[in-house]
């Protein structure tokens, strides 16, 4: 890890840390760990995405998977959140091994396309499958406990989802800066010359995929929990464009890109929400302005500036 | 035996007839050089040996192993590295990471290890920085130590590609024009390179068109026009081939 890595990393400890003693309400503190919950997601859609160069417009789908998992499981079946949290992920992991295959065989506009496709069928599965999903209306999900002790007070989410956004913060630095990410980039920046040193692309496509949906699956079940219910907008196309932005946004294969783009990003609706309905407009005025202007992103953008002015 | 055997390989795109019937053999720790006019099928010879094609016929032997139609990743392990004619750097990391990942198959690969960062696993990475930066020195490349690879100039890219490759601790080094859009300068220097890495034993196949480096570098030549082998010796025997010379109508050869 580099030095301005490790930095970066005490600075957003310590941004954490201090927050909730100064947040006024519980009203920003809800807001800030949604930031932290989508960062969680945008980090890992970025080593996908950013650092190996892959495409996936359904995403959201395996949000999906992982929240109705936490919720359909303890309520019609009896079991424990973290065992349905756990299998959620599983169903989650199997699937994204499955269509990998077939999918890592397209590259450009058709794997975006065939993603697209994956995410709108598990939609459509929520949304139809009203016995168990509870349709369009959505499902209530029981509140998560773990080890005995039961998560109640938004206090207590903060904390564990500000500790797990740490935790995935420095996993994903160190495994960027690792053997296995610099194949993931390498394959991103030349599929041929990665072969040609032993690189099996489709193998590190499929890993960093089924990574990926991991770490949607169980921000899913998450996000689940913590809201107390679940309605199929979670794993909706406009979703997966969200995360998709905040990727672009923040800036491809930036970690700490993942985290402006989440945090500007889930914020700009809050600030918003008196233009009922416009957000949408804005968000793809954003990504274009970001396409057409800053094309690597905020994040590496402006780094690159500084270092230039240094 | 021949270190690396190919026999009556062809390779056809739809009617056209990129490679026929090409048969020749390289010596361990030789260099191997193959040459021809423009479109004579050397790079998709270079592509067929090195995985990135299947063969339509024939027959490739590395080390008396059948390796044909392997894929390019399969022959790394193999030990067979390469550099690209159209320079393929990945310009998305920094020179000397560009250089690390030459080394993938020797390092270990594992995700869960790297994203708890174990110590057995940086120190590793270390010493890799270490081996990369020697490298990178070893050909030339000592003030792009800090670069990002799409900050570096033509010529120190083609170097690049030529550390990263060796990185792969390669058997067999294919070069596919190592000089190409190079200075006379810069020439020199791949010429003491190659044989210095000749020198250690590597066996090196050669594509250039620069005829004074082939000349001076290569132990043997094949000549390749139209697909087909016109002729193979040493350079003196090819410098004085009638039909290598009527190839190239009349080019200094």
């Amino acid at each position: 890890m580099s030095r301005s890595s490790r930095i970066g990393l005490l600075i957003v400890i310590a941004v954490l840390a201090v927050l909730p003693f100064v947040l006024p309400n519980a009203y920003y503190l809800d807001v800030a760990i949604r930031m932290c919950i989508n960062a969680i997601v945008v980090l890992s859609l970025n080593m996908l995405i950013g650092f190996a160069g892959q495409i996936s417009l359904g995403h959201a789908g395996f949000l999906g998977i992982g929240a109705y998992a936490s919720a359909v499981l303890p309520t019609h079946y009896g079991w424990p959140p973290i065992a349905a949290l756990g299998a959620g992920a599983a169903v989650s992991g199997l699937l994204a091994l499955l269509v990998a295959r077939p999918i890592f065989a397209l590259r450009g506009h058709y794997l975006a396309m065939a993603t697209l496709g994956l995410g709108i069928i598990l939609a459509m599965i929520f949304r139809n499958e009203t016995a168990f999903t509870g349709g369009p209306d959505g499902i209530a999900v029981p509140s998560l406990g773990l080890f005995g002790y039961e998560l109640t007070t938004e206090k207590q989410w903060y904390w564990l989802i500000a500790a797990m956004l740490v935790a995935s913060i420095w996993a994903t630095l160190n495994l960027v800066d690792s053997p296995f990410g610099r194949a993931l980039r390498a394959l991103h920046g030349s599929e041929v010359a990665s072969q040609a040193v032993g690189v099996n692309i489709w193998h590190y496509k499929v890993a960093v995929f089924v990574l990926s949906a991991l770490g949607a699956s169980v921000m899913g079940s998450v996000t689940a929990h913590y809201v107390g219910f679940v309605t199929p907008n979670i794993a909706d196309f406009f979703h997966s464009i969200e995360l998709v932005t905040m990727v672009v946004v923040g800036g491809m294969a930036s970690v700490f890109g993942s985290l402006v783009g989440a945090v500007l990003l889930t914020g700009l609706p809050q600030a918003l929400a008196r233009f009922e309905g416009w957000e949408t407009v804005v968000f793809g005025a954003i990504l274009m302005l970001t396409m057409i202007f800053m094309p690597k992103g905020l994040v590496p953008t402006l780094t690159a500036r500084l270092r230039r002015g240094d | 035996m021949p270190f690396l055997s190919v026999r009556n390989l062809s390779k056809s795109f739809g009617g056209v007839h990129a490679v026929q019937d090409v048969t020749f053999a390289v010596d361990q720790g030789t260099v191997y050089s193959v040459i021809g006019p423009n479109g004579a099928g050397k790079t998709t010879l270079f592509n067929l040996v090195t995985g990135i094609y299947t063969p339509t016929r024939g027959e490739i032997h590395l080390d008396g192993e059948h390796v044909g139609g392997l894929a390019p990743h399969e022959l790394a392990g193999l030990g067979v590295a390469r550099t690209f004619q159209n320079l393929q750097v990945c310009m998305n990391m920094s020179a000397m990471e560009n250089v690390m990942v030459g080394a993938h198959l020797h390092l270990d690969r594992s995700m869960l290890k790297a994203m708890l960062r174990l110590p057995t696993l940086s120190a590793r990475e270390s010493a890799l920085r270490e081996e990369a930066a020697e490298l990178m020195r070893f050909v030339g490349l000592d003030r792009y130590l800090d670069a990002s690879a799409d900050a570096m100039p033509y010529g120190a890219l083609k170097r690049l590609e030529l550390a990263r490759a060796l990185a792969a601790k390669p058997r067999l080094l294919f070069l596919d024009e190592p000089a190409a859009g190079l200075n006379p300068k810069e020439t020199g220097l791949i010429d003491e390179l190659v044989r210095r890495i000749a020198s250690t034993g590597v066996t090196v196949v050669l594509v250039e068109h620069d005829m004074k480096l082939v000349m001076n570098l290569s132990h043997y030549i094949l000549v390749l026009d139209y697909g087909k082998k016109i002729a193979e010796g040493t350079a003196e025997e090819v410098r004085n081939n009638p039909e290598v010379i009527s190839a190239y109508l009349g080019a200094e050869v």
